[in-house]
């Protein structure tokens, strides 16, 4: 015991660790009324340090080469000890990283967590997001298959929609005229390195301003506004560690469950983790019949489709797409109400977080299926005759997405909102 | 005159400061010019960019060939008369019969049937719409519905082509397929990746 007092003190006198443990495990306060939604940060933080463990050991057998990757990623499968399991967890792990993504979102979004003092907190959050797109976005392309290939020809021919520089700008991204070598090549660094690199930074700056402001909770009361007169400690706040370390622990424990079964029961979730075409060799000379991204990026693919080309150009569909991502910045401005929480928005409120769920969801059903898959509206109809059903239902729910935010300002503020409580309800 | 507040004087470390960020500025911009430019294509890959010869006298009227040229497939259709007689009879549903958008083919292929020679037509088989490679669907009717004349069609987003590579109206695809420079070598033979002489 003496002989582990003086270690530590040793260290502490050159690395300020206890008082580390102090400020952001045992003595950092966090609000006691945490329900199942505040486990979804913590499995983030598992689910990314996952992601770059199975990743280093995939790249040791990995070839990012045109010739090779195919067949690399069949010998990690087969011939690898065990591959599979690091495979499957790498891309089992990608899909439910967006789900946790998601719902950690939707958390942030009912609860008024990206409202002050939260906005620079929201912000990194946002751009995290951005970035583990990208990331996703750069690691498909890697086993090379058809949907590998032609996800990213299409992907890239986006930037060749920008006026003036868009050609040109497309053949850098690529490196060629068309996805090749070269392309696969950068891929995997920026999937590898750079991105990986780049978010282990936004997630610390993440979690360096979450703990300055402290987390928000579901009523959306500021614990620090009512402490112990006499310890300062937040009334309402329990430490991080022990209380929410073990209840994270549960949560943990629930998601490797699901995980697990996902990895040695169902890998490809019905082509939605992986899809089936990707199970064919990339070749540039033939397209398959549909090609759909993988599942978590369907919403914003569907807002692309949904919106038609003006003046012959294919750039406003995307940037309605981008517009779709980048949005999000601005909800802490957007965002007028008097309330942070749901439990006290009125029901104007609510009916628009509906909607926008509702839209979220349409649109990511819509963004997997071909857009003809419910036929045409017929003919008689005036205006929309001929048009698909499928995508007139996209552009109005493309509408109804933006709606969400664009009048936020008005709706928050004519919202009737409830008296909030000056503790957090238990 | 300078002002000096305890021995300072602001405006000269101003100057400094916003001369020193400057330059940095400026040094950085440049060097990360090579980083830049490296991402272009490289000699290796502009090299395999090179024209390609195609022998047509192989093609059988009413069919087509596929060749590769800057790893884009690139479509020779023979055409034959009936095919290229119908191209102006549904002129009415293009997007863009009169190929106003002029970037979509050489000034040498600026005519009705979008070719040099009018029964062959070179075409990149890339849809402009996203880059999906449209399938060939050459036979009047058939599954493409009894109003179908012969033309493209683009798997990816249902865009609809006709035998000359022109977008029918309600396609996704903003513009007609493009045609790729090429040029006659001789009679049979067909370069592509270079232009003709404006003499034609």
């Amino acid at each position: 015991m003496e002989r582990k007092n003086n270690l530590m003190t040793w260290v502490d006198e050159r690395l300020p660790v206890s008082s580390f443990i102090k400020n952001h495990l045992t003595q950092y306060y966090a609000p006691k009324n945490f329900n199942f939604l505040y486990f979804f940060g913590a499995l983030a933080i598992v689910l990314f340090a996952l992601q770059i463990l199975t990743g280093i050991f995939l790249t040791m057998h990995y070839k990012p080469d045109a010739l090779h990757a195919f067949a690399s990623v069949e010998y990690i499968m087969r011939d690898v000890s065990f591959g599979w399991v690091i495979r499957y967890m790498h891309s089992t792990g990608a899909s439910l990283f967006f789900v946790v993504i998601y719902m950690h979102m939707f958390r942030a979004i009912i609860y008024g967590s990206y409202k002050k003092p939260r906005e620079l907190l929201w912000i990194f959050g946002v751009l995290i997001f951005l970035l583990l797109m990208a990331e996703a976005f750069f690691g498909y392309l890697l086993p090379w298959g058809q949907m590998s290939y032609w996800g990213a020809q299409v992907i890239v021919n986006l930037f060749a929609t920008v006026p003036f520089i868009g050609p040109d700008l497309a053949e850098w991204v690529r490196g060629d005229y068309l996805v090749s070598d070269a392309t696969l090549n950068r891929f995997f660094a920026f999937h590898v390195i750079a991105l990986p690199l780049a978010l282990a930074g936004l997630i610390f700056l993440h979690l360096a301003a979450l703990h300055s402001v402290g987390s928000n909770n579901p009523d959306g009361i500021e614990i620090k506004l009512t402490k112990d007169k006499k310890t300062g400690i937040p009334l309402d706040g329990i430490p991080f560690h022990p209380y929410y370390t073990v209840k994270d622990l549960i949560g943990l424990t629930v998601f490797l469950i699901v995980f697990t079964t996902i990895i040695f029961f169902m890998p490809e979730v019905g082509g939605y983790f992986l899809e089936h075409n990707n199970f064919v060799p990339a070749d540039p000379l033939v397209t398959p019949a549909h090609i759909a991204p993988v599942w978590y990026f369907t919403p914003f693919y569907s807002i692309l489709r949904a919106v038609p080309p003006i003046f012959n150009s294919q750039f406003p569909g995307v940037a309605a797409m981008g517009a779709a991502v980048l949005i999000l910045f601005i909800v802490p401005w957007l965002d007028k109400s008097k309330v942070k929480s749901i439990r006290y928005k009125g029901a104007l409120y609510k009916k628009w977080l509906a909607a926008f769920v509702l839209s979220f969801l349409i649109l990511g059903y819509l963004g997997t299926v071909p857009s003809n898959i419910w036929g045409q509206i017929p003919n008689f109809i005036p205006l929309l005759g001929g048009l698909d059903l499928a995508t007139f239902v996209a552009r109005v729910f493309t509408i109804v997405y933006f709606a969400f935010f664009v009048l936020m300002p008005f709706y928050s503020k004519k919202d009737k909102t409830k008296p909030v409580p000056k503790r957090v309800t238990s | 005159m300078s002002k000096k507040y305890n021995g300072f004087d602001k405006d000269r470390r101003k100057f400094l400061l916003t001369a020193t960020a400057i330059t940095g500025a400026v040094g950085i911009s440049v060097a990360g010019i090579p980083f830049v430019t490296s991402m272009k294509p490289s000699e290796k890959a502009k090299a395999a960019g090179a024209s390609v010869a195609v022998d047509t006298s192989k093609i059988e009227k009413g069919s087509l060939l596929t060749t590769e040229w800057r790893g884009q497939p690139v479509w020779i259709l023979n055409r034959t008369e009936d095919m290229v007689k119908g191209l102006s009879k549904m002129e009415t549903n293009l997007a863009d019969p009169q190929l106003k958008v002029t970037s979509q083919q050489p000034k040498y292929c600026q005519n009705p049937t979008r070719s040099i020679k009018s029964d062959l037509l070179v075409v990149v088989g890339i849809c402009t719409h996203l880059g999906c490679s449209p399938t060939a669907k050459l036979q009047p009717k058939g599954d493409m519905g009894d109003n179908w004349t012969g033309g493209f069609f683009c798997p990816c987003h249902g865009s609809k082509f006709d035998l000359a590579g022109r977008v029918y109206k309600g396609s996704p695809a903003p513009t007609n397929l493009v045609v790729p420079p090429h040029k006659y070598i001789d009679e049979k033979t067909i370069l592509i990746g270079e232009d003709q002489k404006d003499e034609a």
